[in-house]
């Protein structure tokens, strides 16, 4: 008798503890993706709500006529990011340039904004192919890349 | 006339689970319907015709048969055939089709093999396997035929993308497959236990075996896959959390529970509801799997919204057999006859703690995964990668190794803390000192001292089941166990080691320069340009030298495929017992003064082959099982038919 009340009571104490472990494992969730979830920026809320200074996000515009300079050590780059209401970011990236990054094409940085001001990315994703294209660029491609080259007047 | 044939075949096959499910349905009414004969020929019969009609269409892939539509957009006559025949599955509607073949196949082999079971379960369970197989043959040949034609043949075909143009895509997706697919399996086993309500040992005997499949095709599936996207993206990193990736370690994570739940079902006839919950859920993971994957909605919501035929189908089948079996469940799940008890301190408590730190962690997978989507409705774009997924993740894996390393220790049904306090100390002392020497070292990050120093103590505890046994005579299933938790510390050691020591350098680089990286001494040789048979490209010549040793040549490219256009890099390995170099070449650098140079990017990762061989381990410990189980079924078998006969001869005697 007791040695089943004693084998319901563990049992019990087991249904509580795997209750117990995933609503926590939700709630930690929850909270964890509150705050570590990576927001897309457009320059134009970056300049109007900037993100902390080392947070990481992400930067997506197209890359601005004429902004692409290479630095001396031959693997860093800086350039402007842009959007439709000509606002500008200016960036720099270390690494290897994604193939078809370009000037006037879109472009998603994945980094963090810098205390000067500057988004340091630690990696770009350009157009790969013409079939795969990066989510934040679909749209952007489609609508705001017309838009983007009519705010700026006619590309060279 | 192929296609057509194909065709033919996989609608004779939708006809024949209709026919499947009708039978099985009424003879589980009836108890014997005149119709239940039928039912395992149909399934038998079923799974041959969908095999035809994957060979088929391998078949039009091979000759490249341009009039079909599918060929057409997918492959091109310039391509090696080994990459042909994987474009038949590197594509939409021929995943499809793998997966409908793979699925009716394990309905046919279940219909063939599996006779322990009560007839009437095997009714039910063929007959939910059949209800599974309509929905999925109904999307194949309503929104997604492969073999349809052309209106005029096309003069050349459009390609495969470049980065899929590699041996690791000619095996990595049908493995998963595989393992997805054997899920259906348990999930069609579960569904048929809850209609008859006879859930035990026979059940979870009969369900292991096709549980252990699936897990060994998932863990080689998602070894592989990690390893391609390792040395094929060019980006030195191997598991991204990507969702793709969350994709298939979702299911395994299921699975992985439900091997433990099933074994314990097993031997002590305990966990009957958590099994069958564990059976649902693990195929519901499958199948979210492919709705993530193939609907579009990963690109974007909004894509999935422009052209909803395919995902809104997907979601209904998602809908209709997740929500039918969790209805089922709920109504049948309280008749189910309460399990054999146990005490928290036991091999059953300590499974049960693993099992619920599992479905924790596959809980945070999933909403991580999820979460996104989500938000993207109400137009905030986020993403979700390792420093919400590595720390969250965590907080369940680490309790789940300590209870992983002394579980095995317990015994069944009731034990006492006590009785393991020499193994449980022996394991702490070496993690401890473990994780003393690497602060010492130098601190790598909490995570990855945590992660050697648990990866060691569970190197030493995986073994500790055999203290004290004559090693010939362990049994081969236990043999299993050991090797697939022994293979978890290799992998967890590997990854901890991968993200504590690994050294990367970049540089822009002129023909003669020396690059110093860890004990690596690499200089560039030469750059040539080179032509395959769909690409051209740029290859750099690099003198690779460990720590003043013999140099070695290795040759990364950075090539342009020309159907369909794309640049990708062709990284380079260099193996060494101890780690792997690796080697990606980039553009010419611009800038600067002087003679041209050349973007080179260089890893030295210590030991991060021990992540693919731990997986590796860890597959072969799920086939030792599966060896042990199969042998010992056959054994019982054969026992029980000797049994049969001498009663016979008892009797006529």
């Amino acid at each position: 008798m007791t040695n089943g009340l004693k084998a319901k009571h563990q049992r019990l104490i087991l249904v509580v503890i795997a209750l117990v472990a995933l609503i926590g494992a939700g709630l930690l969730a929850a909270w964890a993706l509150r705050n570590q979830a990576n927001y897309f920026y457009l320059p134009g809320q970056m300049i109007a709500e900037p993100p902390e200074v080392g947070q990481a996000v992400r930067l997506g515009g197209m890359v601005q006529q004429d902004s692409i300079r290479n630095m001396p050590d031959g693997v860093t780059v800086s350039f402007i990011v842009t959007d439709k209401d000509s606002a500008v970011v200016p960036v720099r990236f270390t690494g290897i340039l994604p193939d078809l990054f370009v000037e006037g094409s879109g472009v998603v940085a994945e980094g963090r904004l810098a205390a000067d001001g500057t988004f340091v990315a630690d990696n770009l994703l350009a157009k790969h192919d013409e079939n795969y294209v990066p989510r934040e660029l679909q749209e952007m491609d489609q609508h705001k890349a017309d838009e983007t080259l009519v705010a700026q007047g006619p590309a060279t | 006339m192929i296609a057509e044939l194909g065709l033919a075949a996989l609608w004779l096959a939708a006809a024949l689970s209709v026919l499947q499910l009708i039978a099985g349905a009424l003879a589980l009414r009836d108890g014997s319907g005149e119709l239940a004969s039928l039912v395992r020929p149909a399934a038998i019969v079923q799974g041959l015709l969908a095999a035809f009609a994957f060979v088929m269409l391998l078949w039009l892939f091979a000759v490249t048969d341009l009039s079909v539509k599918l060929v057409a957009t997918n492959s091109h006559s310039a391509k090696p055939m080994i990459f042909k025949l994987a474009g038949a599955w590197g594509n939409h509607e021929g995943s499809m089709l793998l997966w409908v073949t793979v699925m009716a196949l394990a309905g046919g082999l279940i219909a063939l093999v599996e006779r322990r079971l009560p007839e009437r379960t095997m009714f039910a369970t063929l007959a939910a396997q059949a209800f599974v197989g309509i929905g999925f043959y109904a999307f194949l040949l309503l929104s997604s035929n492969p073999f349809e034609r052309l209106p005029e043949p096309a003069l050349e075909g459009m390609g495969l993308n470049p980065l899929l143009q590699d041996i690791g895509l000619a095996f990595h997706p049908p493995t998963l497959y595989f393992g997805y697919v054997g899920l259906s399996v348990a999930f069609s086993f579960a569904v048929g236990a809850l209609l008859t309500r006879q859930v035990g040992p026979a059940f979870a005997r009969a369900m292991r075996p096709w549980v252990l499949g699936a897990w060994i095709f998932l863990t080689l599936g998602i070894t592989a896959g990690s390893y391609w996207a390792y040395y094929e993206l060019g980006w030195g990193g191997w598991w991204f959390w990507d969702p793709v990736e969350n994709a298939s370690l979702m299911p395994w994570l299921a699975a992985t529970a439900l091997l433990h739940s099933v074994s314990v079902l097993a031997a002590r006839d305990a966990l009957r509801a958590w099994t069958i919950m564990l059976g649902v859920v693990a195929f519901s993971m499958s199948m979210l799997g492919t709705f993530l994957v193939r609907s579009g909605i990963l690109t974007s919501v909004h894509a999935f919204a422009v052209d909803p035929e395919r995902g809104t189908f997907i979601l209904f089948l998602l809908g209709l057999y997740i929500g039918g079996a969790l209805l089922l469940f709920a109504l049948r799940a309280g008749s189910v006859a309460e399990g054999e008890r146990f005490s928290i301190t036991s091999r059953e408590g300590a499974l049960v703690f693993n099992n619920v730190m599992l479905s924790a962690i596959l809980g945070i997978v999933l909403l991580g995964t999820l979460y996104p989507l989500l938000t993207e409705v109400f137009d905030v774009r986020v993403s979700v990668g390792p420093p919400y997924f590595n720390p969250a993740g965590a907080i369940f894996t680490i309790p789940m190794l300590l209870v992983m390393a002394v579980g095995p220790l317990l015994r069944w049904r009731g034990d006492r803390i006590s009785r393991i306090k020499v193994p449980m100390i022996v394991i702490a002392a070496i993690m401890l000192a473990v994780l003393a020497v690497v602060i010492i070292l130098g601190s790598y990050g909490l995570l990855a001292d945590l992660g050697l120093a648990v990866a060691a103590g569970l190197a030493i505890a995986s073994f500790l089941p055999l203290r004290g046994r004559n090693l010939l005579r362990v049994p081969i299933a236990t043999w299993g166990m050991v090797v697939a938790h022994f293979g978890i510390a290799v992998a967890l050691f590997g990854m901890a080691s991968e993200s504590a020591f690994s050294e990367e350098k970049l540089a822009a680089v002129s023909v003669g320069d020396n690059v110093e990286i860890g004990p690596w001494n690499v200089s560039l040789l030469a750059t040539r340009p080179v032509a395959g048979p769909n690409w051209t490209a740029i290859e750099g010549q690099l003198m690779a030298s460990y720590d003043g040793g013999e140099a070695i040549l290795l040759k990364p490219q950075s090539r342009n495929f020309w159907a369909p256009p794309q640049e990708t890099t062709e990284s380079v390995l260099s193996t060494r017992w101890n780690g792997q170099l690796y080697a990606v070449i980039g553009n010419e650098a611009s800038g600067g003064e002087g003679a041209e140079r050349w973007q080179l990017r260089l890893w030295w990762k210590p030991f991060v082959t021990l992540i693919w061989y731990g997986g590796i381990l860890v597959a072969l410990g799920g086939l030792l099982a599966l060896i042990g189980r199969v042998k010992g079924d056959l054994k019982r078998r054969y026992v029980q038919s000797r049994l049969a006969g001498r009663k016979e001869e008892g009797e006529s005697a």
